[in-house]
């Protein structure tokens, strides 16, 4: 079957990939004077013009330090940054602005929540519980936790298909869990978690839920509310928005009781060398000048990805990852790694035994931009007992023609080191 | 098996060889028949200690002195970088320390494999580099 199959019928009406291709430049260029074909989306996207564009604006015209100046421009750069609040609120569907903080991106996210909301839950001889699946950034900071709180990380298993084993999930929460620390979507698997049933059974034992959402806010509707998470964490830079600034949605209950995180200028009421009073969440949790142009970048990102329309999205995504998973299945000796139900456009695999790095660089010399080695998920790949994956990660601008590029580029791997 | 003449001379000749390939293809199959050939590294040498870090490819170098000289084996799982291992070993292996520390190894660029050298591509080659120069540089003394 050739990229003109019948799948590409399903693509949603009015929705014309190379038309949405156009509106990012980047994806113009060529490497090795090849056209690139971007395949490394889960890393980080590529950026529309219009966010290009914004940040541009800003620093051209709009320019100014927010919640401080009396004047014009610094009372116009505060309207916009708080406006874009109101973007990300009604994107997740949060319940209130203040349980919107800006951070510098999911890792930032999860550390704050490990870092304030954690002491307050976590004590001596107590659970932290992630799965095997984690990427190291909701790893790492529970870890840290757990060893200034005498508590320990315990990890959901993972089965053969990278889907979380649902009655080990549920025998571990019967144990001393204080805290569920669970990714939305895996990076380097694709799957997406049953976050909602997930999070009933935690919130059951009493045990909130930090969520990882850096994978599934590219690729779907994200509602807290629904999902009833505690902690959403995700970042800007892999929705086709600005790096260095992502979303901490928390329950306002939670940031009530919070501690602030970093101490500095806006984060305060008054100061004094007696007693700091401390400003109301979620500027509590937003110490010093923040990222206002990466603020309005992503404001934009959110734009062009409601503009498209997320469900959209989602659907033609699934096309492609169902009309690459077949490609690449038809290839003899490719071996998918994560094979769950439900998942993501996200492909790992591995080709017979040739080695990810070398496989990676062949792709790169033929243009094709995929990301080799172990993601930052070494338990996970420790599980699966390989030294690593190929990955290619679809978004919205990859065309069918690019998956059949990619499979010819695994053929071609495959004559050379086979 | 350790090649003759200097390391400029050995250079020389691999700068020749890949010469006959005019697309990086040919390039790096040449590159990957090299990694091939090179015999694998004794398993009870791929230790800790010998392993090159820095790498999403696994590599470990095994120096050795004999005569006043140095000489390497080496290994890695991924064959891209056990060719890039076996031009290092074949250039250097065999060399006075005082040689090898000195070395330019301009030849990586003049086959087009100049990128492995930058240090986001994780394969190691440059701390690879830097081992087998300073292994030969603690020994310095003794030529
Ligand atoms: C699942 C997951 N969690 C966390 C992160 C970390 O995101 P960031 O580097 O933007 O903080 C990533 C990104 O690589 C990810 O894929």
């Amino acid at each position: 079957m050739n990229a003109t199959g019948a799948i590409q019928d399903h693509i949603p009406e009015k929705f014309d990939p190379a038309e949405v291709r156009n509106l990012f430049p980047a994806l113009a260029r060529e490497v090795y004077g090849k056209p690139l074909v971007y395949l490394d989306n889960a890393a980080s996207s590529q950026k529309p013009q219009a966010v290009i564009d914004r940040l541009v604006r800003y620093y051209s015209s709009e320019h100014s330090n927010v919640h401080r100046g009396v004047h014009l421009l610094s009372r116009e750069a505060t309207d916009a940054y708080e406006a874009a609040r109101k973007r990300v609120v009604a994107f997740i569907n949060a319940p209130s602005e203040p349980e919107v903080l800006y951070t510098r991106g999911t890792t930032e996210g999860i550390n704050l929540a490990a870092s304030s909301f954690g002491p307050l839950h976590v004590g001596k001889g107590d659970v932290v519980l992630v799965s095997h699946m984690e990427h190291h950034s909701n790893i790492v900071p529970w870890q840290m936790l757990c060893e200034t709180q005498g508590a320990r990380v315990r990890a959901i298993p993972v089965s053969d298909t990278g889907e979380i084993i649902y009655e080990e999930f549920e025998r571990l929460l019967s144990e001393r869990v204080r805290l569920l620390a669970i990714a939305h979507v895996s990076n380097t698997l694709g799957t997406i978690n049953p976050l909602k049933r997930m999070i009933r059974h935690a919130h059951d034992m009493g045990v909130p839920v930090v969520v990882d959402g850096a994978q599934a806010a590219p690729h779907m509707k994200i509602d807290v509310q629904e999902l009833d998470c505690d902690f959403y964490a995700f970042s800007s830079h892999k929705m086709f928005g600005p790096t260095g600034i992502g979303i901490l949605y928390a329950k306002a209950e939670h940031l009530e009781t919070m501690p602030p995180w970093q101490g500095g200028g806006d984060m305060i009421e008054t100061v004094a060398f007696e007693k700091t009073t401390y400003n109301d969440p979620p500027h509590k949790f937003e110490a010093g000048t923040p990222n206002i142009a990466d603020v309005l970048g992503f404001a934009s990102a959110i734009d062009f990805l409601e503009g498209v329309g997320q469900n959209r999205i989602a659907a033609y995504e699934q096309d492609l990852l169902a009309y690459a998973t077949e490609r690449l299945s038809e290839i003899e000796g490719v071996r998918l790694i994560g094979t769950a139900t439900d998942k993501a456009s996200v492909l790992s695999f591995l080709i017979g035994d040739i080695h990810p790095y070398d496989a990676g660089t062949i792709l790169d010399r033929l243009g094709i931009a995929v990301r080799t080695g172990h993601h930052c998920t070494q338990p996970l790949m420790r599980r699966f007992d390989i030294p690593g994956t190929v990955r290619a990660s679809f978004a919205l601008y990859n065309t069918f023609d690019e998956v059949d590029a990619l499979a010819a580029g695994v053929r071609r791997v495959k004559e050379m080191l086979g | 098996m350790v090649a003759n003449g200097t390391i400029r001379e050995r250079a020389h000749d691999i700068v020749e060889e890949f010469g006959l390939f005019d697309d990086w293809m040919g390039k790096y199959e040449y590159l990957i028949e090299i990694g091939q050939a090179l015999p694998s590294l004794d398993n009870r040498y791929k230790t800790e200690a010998h392993r090159i870090h820095g790498c999403q490819a696994q590599v470990w170098v095994r120096p050795e002195m004999k005569n006043g000289l140095v000489f390497y084996e080496g290994d890695s799982d991924a064959l891209i970088t056990k060719g890039l291992v076996a031009l290092l070993i074949r250039v250097l292996s065999g060399q006075p320390p005082q040689e090898i520390v000195q070395a330019d190894l301009e030849f990586l660029d003049e086959i087009g494999m100049k990128d492995h050298l930058s240090s986001t591509r994780r394969n190691g080659l440059a701390s690879m580099v830097k081992q087998l120069k300073l292994f030969a540089l603690a020994h310095t003394g003794s030529a």
